[in-house]
């Protein structure tokens, strides 16, 4: 079993300084500008990413050139966690700073870095994710969303799904098929920053199970993208997804959504739990521990330019498995009616986990595209 | 890894090629000790690879530990070997000298008690300890006791002055005995146990070998298992094909990564179960995992591994043995769950994220 590369990995000494950091910049805003229970790393707050921007926690492993800090992989993985941790409403820069801008950065042109990587590390600008479409879902190789051919550039028509964002946001990446489908069918399709500002582009909102709006339908029709707004080379689409969800499946957010519920229920529990309940909390945390070894094992890799996409996946099914079970175990141990409006923050923390649950096993790739990566990881495929 | 560890390794694995058969195992399940393969283990200088040069040993580094003793898990080693290195370094931190010969620890139970009293003639251990690994099989017992105003000492005993009660297996079929001590001991057998065995014994470190056992076992009931389902063709094709196969095994393959990570924090201490926190962490964890990864590789296996005539046996009823000894995956969680609601919701986080200073 040589399959997968977890390797150990301690946490050099500028990460705890960053560390130490961080969190007194979150001690500050939480004080001051938000309740944890309330908010997570979905919470769209432009405010406060531009504050952390300020502060230097966004585009943190970037080139100074384009905006960024230089620090390193594992640097940028503890000031993740901390905001994870302390429930920071992170979700406006959160994937154009985990993913989109990565993406560029390696593989974007050089106008497309310097117009977008600034503006992204100043906490200003923000991205969405149009892989989905309807009736392909986790089968991306079926998109249907075409890109065309023209002068200077390219048209892009189709739709996209479960956009989360994309009514807020400035860019989205859009992956389409920029050639007519062939026998292979990863081949032909190429990854395009599309401005949610640019001429035919149509976005109406989906609401979600607790109310709120973040997922859309984004409809194309003749939106032209300029040449040097293709990531990568025509027809790498697929690679550049692949490596893309590699960043998206391994963070500490595939296992920490709902961590201020875990809090929660150790304040609600007190110093002297019962048996079972001090044996349930035992066993979170130890999976809890274990996952997080996982993740930032993960971050030495693509601290060392390799790209874990088996490894990722591993995570992301791992971690999710924990972060569905969580509110399972929290109402057995500790019963409240669960209620969005109720003051008391536990009913009010677990009635906003009980309706977001179904999405933590959805976003980023389900369990069953996961494991069978995992299973070809192992050698069965 | 640096050239030494390499050569040890490449060593060690070759030793337990040459010397693990299914007639060496089968024989020390019916009670055998295997004497060659001792003696090849132990001119092999494995006993001492915990022991620092300075002290008379091999001088290896913790991760390495880990690693070795992971690989006698590998191979079903039938012998108490692990437990022989983590002995020879708590008696050579105590100030004696290395050990010859096989030791194995007592008590490994958390509810035996070994008292040790002064009297006329000397120093006095008494008690009884269950499931004791190879208990009367090795050549000495290292036991962890206590005085009357509850500090606590390591006692060397030689094997044949304890009364072996009752010879008993787990369901590895290793031995299992319950020993009953009431003998005086000279005074150079008994010295103060280090500061990290004050608190609790050497319940975290049989537990972190355990861990590390387990990590072993799992990684060849996975090997079988793979291998089986590409060469089994039911339906027309290898049964790896199937996707209710690939997932079943892909679930397992994560409780095994989890299990791996957790088990890897030990080896960032000097004797792998400086921190009882973590060892907590890593035989919880890891128990958990065992059970999963070995119901999901004899699913797998269908009848066929339900046999003596497949070798997944000694590695899977070695997991269900190990996860249990030692303190189950319960007393761990419990130990954390205590420690977690002591901190406080808000005290949870910093706990587990910032380092902090190893007992001991």
């Amino acid at each position: 079993m040589r399959a997968f590369r977890f390797e150990s990995l301690v946490l050099p000494p500028e990460a705890d300084a960053m560390r130490r950091k961080v969190r007194a910049f979150l001690e500050n805003e939480r004080a001051q500008r938000y309740a944890a229970h309330r908010s997570s790393w979905s919470t769209f707050d432009p405010e406060f990413s531009r504050r952390a921007a300020a502060a230097g926690f966004v585009g943190m492993t970037w080139p100074k050139q384009y905006g960024g800090g230089e620090h390193s992989n594992l640097e940028r993985f503890v000031v993740t966690e901390e905001m994870l941790a302390a429930g920071a409403p992170s979700g406006a820069h959160w994937i154009a700073d985990r993913q989109s801008g990565p993406q560029i950065l390696k593989h974007g042109s050089e106008r497309a870095r310097g117009l977008i990587l600034p503006r992204i590390a100043a906490g200003e600008c923000y991205f969405g994710i149009g892989m989905s479409e309807p009736d392909s879902g986790s089968d991306l190789a079926a998109v249907r969303t075409k890109a065309d051919r023209v002068e200077g550039g390219w048209l892009i028509n189709g739709a996209k799904i479960w956009t989360s964002n994309a009514h807020r946001v400035h860019y989205l990446i859009v992956l389409a098929r920029s050639e007519p489908p062939s026998e292979n069918r990863h081949a032909g399709l190429s990854q395009f920053i599309v401005d949610t500002s640019s001429e035919g582009i149509e976005i109406r909102p989906i609401h979600n199970l607790s109310g709120g709006h973040e997922f859309n339908e984004v409809f194309f029709r003749n939106c032209f993208v300029p040449d040097d707004m293709m990531i990568g080379k025509p027809g790498e689409g697929w690679a550049r997804v692949t490596g893309e969800l590699a960043f998206e499946r391994a963070g500490p957010d595939r296992f920490m959504s709902d961590i201020r519920l875990l809090v929660e229920l150790i304040n609600q529990i007190g110093a002297e739990p019962t048996e079972r309940q001090a044996i349930e909390i035992g066993r979170l945390v130890s999976h809890f521990a274990a996952l997080r070894r996982m993740s930032s094992s993960i971050a030495g890799l693509l601290e060392r330019g390799e790209s874990p996409a088996t490894e990722a996946a591993l995570v992301k099914d791992v971690g999710t498995a924990f972060e569905r079970e969580l509110p399972e175990i929290v109402r057995k141990l500790l019963p409240v009616e669960a209620s969005l409006d109720d003051p008391d923050e536990y009913s009010q923390a677990l009635a906003h986990v009980l309706l977001h649950a179904p999405s933590f096993t959805l976003r980023g790739g389900t369990p069953e595209i996961l494991r069978g990566m995992i299973a070809r990881g192992l050698g069965l495929r | 890894m640096d050239d030494m560890s390499a050569i040890v390794f490449e060593q060690a694995d070759r030793l337990f090629k040459q010397h693990i058969s299914k007639d060496v195992l089968s024989a020390a399940e019916g009670g055998t000790w295997p004497s060659a393969l001792w003696e090849a283990v132990a001119d092999a200088g494995l006993p001492l690879a915990l022991v620092p040069e300075g002290a008379g040993g091999v001088g290896l580094q913790a991760a390495d530990v880990a690693q070795l003793i992971r690989r006698t898990a590998y191979y079903s080693v039938p012998l108490p070997l692990a437990e022989t290195m983590i002995a020879n370094r708590l008696w050579t931190d105590g100030g004696g000298d290395v050990l010859s010969g096989s030791v194995t620890l007592a008590p490994v139970n958390p509810r035996d008690h070994l008292i040790i009293e002064q009297s006329r003639d000397g120093v006095v251990l008494r008690g009884t300890v269950h499931h004791v690994p190879w208990g009367g099989q090795t050549d000495t017992v290292l036991v962890f006791a206590r005085d009357g105003d509850g500090k606590g000492f390591l006692a060397l005993v030689q094997s044949h002055q304890v009364l072996v009660n009752g010879r008993r297996r787990n369901v590895a079929y290793e031995p299992r005995a319950e020993l009953q001590f009431d003998l005086a001991l000279p005074p150079g057998n008994v010295r103060p146990a280090p500061k990290y065995l004050q608190a609790n014994g050497l319940m975290a470190f049989g537990a972190a070998i355990r861990a590390q056992q387990m990590i072993g076992g799992m990684e060849r009931c996975l090997d079988h298992a793979l291998t089986y389902a590409n060469e089994r063709v039911q339906f027309g094709r290898p049964i790896g094909k199937f996707q209710a196969i690939q997932h079943m095994l892909a679930v397992a393959a994560g409780h095994f990564a989890a299990a791996c990570a957790a088990v890897d924090a030990l080896s960032e201490s000097e004797r792998l179960a400086d921190d009882e926190f973590t060892v907590a962490i890593a035989k919880a964890r890891c128990g958990e995992a065992a059970g999963q990864v070995a119901a999901a590789c004899h699913q797998a296996h269908g009848a066929m591994g339900f046999t003596q005539e497949h070798p997944l046996h000694f590695a899977s009823r070695r997991l269900w043995a190990w996860r249990d000894e030692w303190g189950a995956e319960t007393y761990w969680q419990e130990k954390i769950g205590r420690l977690i609601c002591a901190k406080g919701g808000e005290g949870f986080w910093p706990f587990l994220a910032d380092p902090r200073p190893l007992t001991g």
